[in-house]
């Protein structure tokens, strides 16, 4: 299968001061193929939400390439670039704040095929709308609905009513169930799974909830500030984790055995600073494995395996 | 669903029915919108009502008469009518005051989206100006901008206009500020609703609740400026009735005649409280949270 996606060394620094920048993405390549799921996963303020809206163009990135369909995005005009745009959409994380609360429903799910100018005539409009609330499983009734009026998985099947209405290719589903219910969590995902199967969809799904993301992904990139320090598919990676912080992430994943002693690798300290950090892995401050050749350049990504990568001195 | 099942009717409720549906059942502000359509008709229909000549006629042998049958709220210390007076001085009174409120609020609200919408540079300009227009105290402000254009009731209410944009800016970049950094902007950026649209129907409608607030509540404190502008001689001139003016005029017989002033203060009241209660009625109305 083709790759849909790819960055290559992508950055996104924010300026803070003439001096101060807070590197939220520093240097990241993926790619992803078509019809296939890459997790990103990583702690709070890691980069992963930055990484996700730079892709698709909500942030300018700071330099790098974004490669979408054989074009790099970043060269193109801004006329050219917004006509990629439509099929590059985003699933934000909090329903609740991402839905204009002055709005409804239908308002909602017609904003992306208005701006867009989709359609002509208000009668197909409406059957559109009513078509896109059928395939995310939201009950007609609800079309005049306001948002405030809806439980929370209601509101997140309307965000991805709103993503899937101007069919897109790639989806960055930016932690879309985290502030989920439990129990409304496993329809939004089999929903956006339906969907991937349905449409061919292509996601690259943000979450730091580790087991959504093992049943969601072909391939799990996983995040420490700004940077990617390990890339495997999914069953490999949960298998064989060989970074000191994926281990420590895959330790933290509770486990239901009744008498089962806590016998964790917890890490230890605080997570540096994002701003201007120093050379070399920015993990080091906190792992055991720790040695001089750690802070003395930046460590790259080595492939260990058969699509295994990690960025350590302990694997050469 | 079998296939059978009706599809069910879509029918587009049109937001402005909604708002008038929420509106008309909030009764106090259904009374401030009577009222407020009364003191219209007065302003329109104030020839009918009674001549101007008769707000205007002074006439000695009547002067300072309490309320009764031939003067229905008396008469002021030169004998005029007050009832006519207030009559007629409502036209100057509602111009003056919504005036100067609308035109400050279209250029200060314009500047204060621009100004919270863009940040930046913009926003220190324009945050700048508006400072040192704050700093000079409304009346000099007005007093020597009617000095330097001339005086006409146009330049006062120019004057006083721009003596009002800098608090409607502030009003509207708050708004707006606390506005642009939601969610639902990206989310519209995402699916490629352009800036002017996404002002329109996302940034406007989310921070119009204050705002509305604000310009009701300034109508009544307008009519008083004015008044105390055209105190100072600039301004509207007497004998031209106006509600504000007769309250300065007539303040040197309150304690002998109060209702020379109880008169044009109850119209000043009521037009700002009927403004005000409607102004609250259609921020909720506005709000779909606050439906029922």
């Amino acid at each position: 299968m083709a790759e849909l996606i790819k960055t290559v060394d992508l950055k996104k620094y924010f300026k803070l001061s003439k001096t101060e920048y807070l590197h939220a993405v520093d240097g990241v390549n993926l790619s992803i193929e078509k019809g296939r799921t890459l997790g990103v996963v990583g702690e709070s303020g890691c980069g992963k939400s930055t990484l996700g809206r730079t892709m698709i163009g909500l942030n300018n990135a700071t330099s790098g390439e974004i490669w979408f369909e054989g074009e790099d995005l970043l060269k193109l005009s801004p006329s050219r670039r917004k006509a990629y745009r439509s099929k590059m959409q985003i699933i934000f994380q909090d329903p609740y704040s991402s839905l204009d609360p002055r709005m409804s429903v239908f308002q909602l799910i017609a904003e992306p095929l208005i701006s867009n100018k989709v359609h002509k005539a208000k009668g197909e409009l409406v059957d559109h709308v009513s078509y896109l609330m059928e395939k995310v499983g939201l009950d007609q009734r609800f079309i005049n609905a306001y948002p405030h009026e809806m439980d929370g998985g209601r509101r997140q099947r309307v965000g991805i009513a709103r993503a899937l209405a101007l069919n897109p290719e790639f989806i960055v589903c930016d932690e879309p169930v985290s502030a989920l219910d439990v129990s409304i969590q496993a329809q939004i995902i089999n929903l956006l799974m339906d969907m991937q199967e349905e449409m061919g969809l292509t996601y690259m799904f943000i979450t730091h909830d580790l087991s959504v993301v093992r049943h969601m992904s072909d391939e799990i990139m996983v995040m420490y500030l700004g940077q990617c320090v390990e890339k495997a598919p999914a069953a490999e990676l949960f298998r064989n984790p060989l970074h000191p912080y994926t281990k420590a992430l895959l330790a933290a994943i509770p486990q239901p055995v009744i008498g089962e002693k806590m016998n964790k690798e917890i890490i230890r300290g605080e997570v540096s600073d994002p701003i201007n950090p120093a050379p070399g892995c920015r993990f080091a401050s906190r792992c055991k494995h720790c040695c001089p050749q750690c802070t003395q350049a930046d460590v790259p990504l080595k492939k260990v395996e058969n699509a295994h990568e990690v960025a350590c001195v302990l694997y050469k | 669903m079998g296939e059978n099942t009706v599809k069910v009717k879509i029918k587009k409720k049109s937001q402005a029915g909604d708002i008038w549906r929420r509106f008309l059942k909030n009764k106090t502000a259904v009374f401030g919108l009577i009222v407020f359509s009364l003191i219209m008709l007065v302003v329109l229909l104030a020839d009918v009502i009674v001549s101007y000549d008769s707000a205007l006629t002074q006439n000695i042998m009547d002067r300072l008469q309490a309320p009764g049958a031939a003067h229905w709220f008396g008469t002021d210390n030169f004998g005029r009518d007050i009832f006519a007076r207030i009559v007629h001085g409502s036209r100057n009174s509602l111009l003056v005051g919504i005036g100067a409120v609308a035109i400050g609020i279209t250029v200060g609200g314009l500047l204060g989206s621009v100004a919270g919408f863009y940040g930046g540079k913009i926003d220190s300009v324009i945050g700048r100006i508006m400072d040192t227009i704050m700093s000079i105290p409304l009346m000099l402000l007005v007093l020597s901008l009617v000095t330097a254009l001339g005086n006409s009731l146009i330049n006062v209410l120019l004057a006083m206009m721009i003596a009002n944009i800098p608090q409607y800016v502030r009003i509207v970049r708050a708004a707006i500020l606390s506005v642009v950094g939601q969610d639902y902007i990206e989310a519209a950026r995402a699916c490629g609703t352009s800036n002017l649209k996404i002002i329109v129907k996302h940034v406007i409608p989310n921070a119009i609740g204050p705002i509305i607030v604000q310009a009701t509540m300034a109508v009544g404190t307008m009519i008083l400026n004015a008044a105390g502008i055209s105190f100072l001689g600039m301004g509207i001139q007497p004998p031209t009735p106006e509600w504000g003016a007769m309250l300065n005029e007539g303040k040197q017989f309150m304690t002998m005649y109060p209702y020379i002033v109880v008169f044009p203060g109850i119209a000043i009241g009521l037009t700002a409280l009927a403004l005000n209660l409607m102004g609250d009625g259609l921020r909720d109305a506005l709000d779909p949270k606050l439906k029922d």
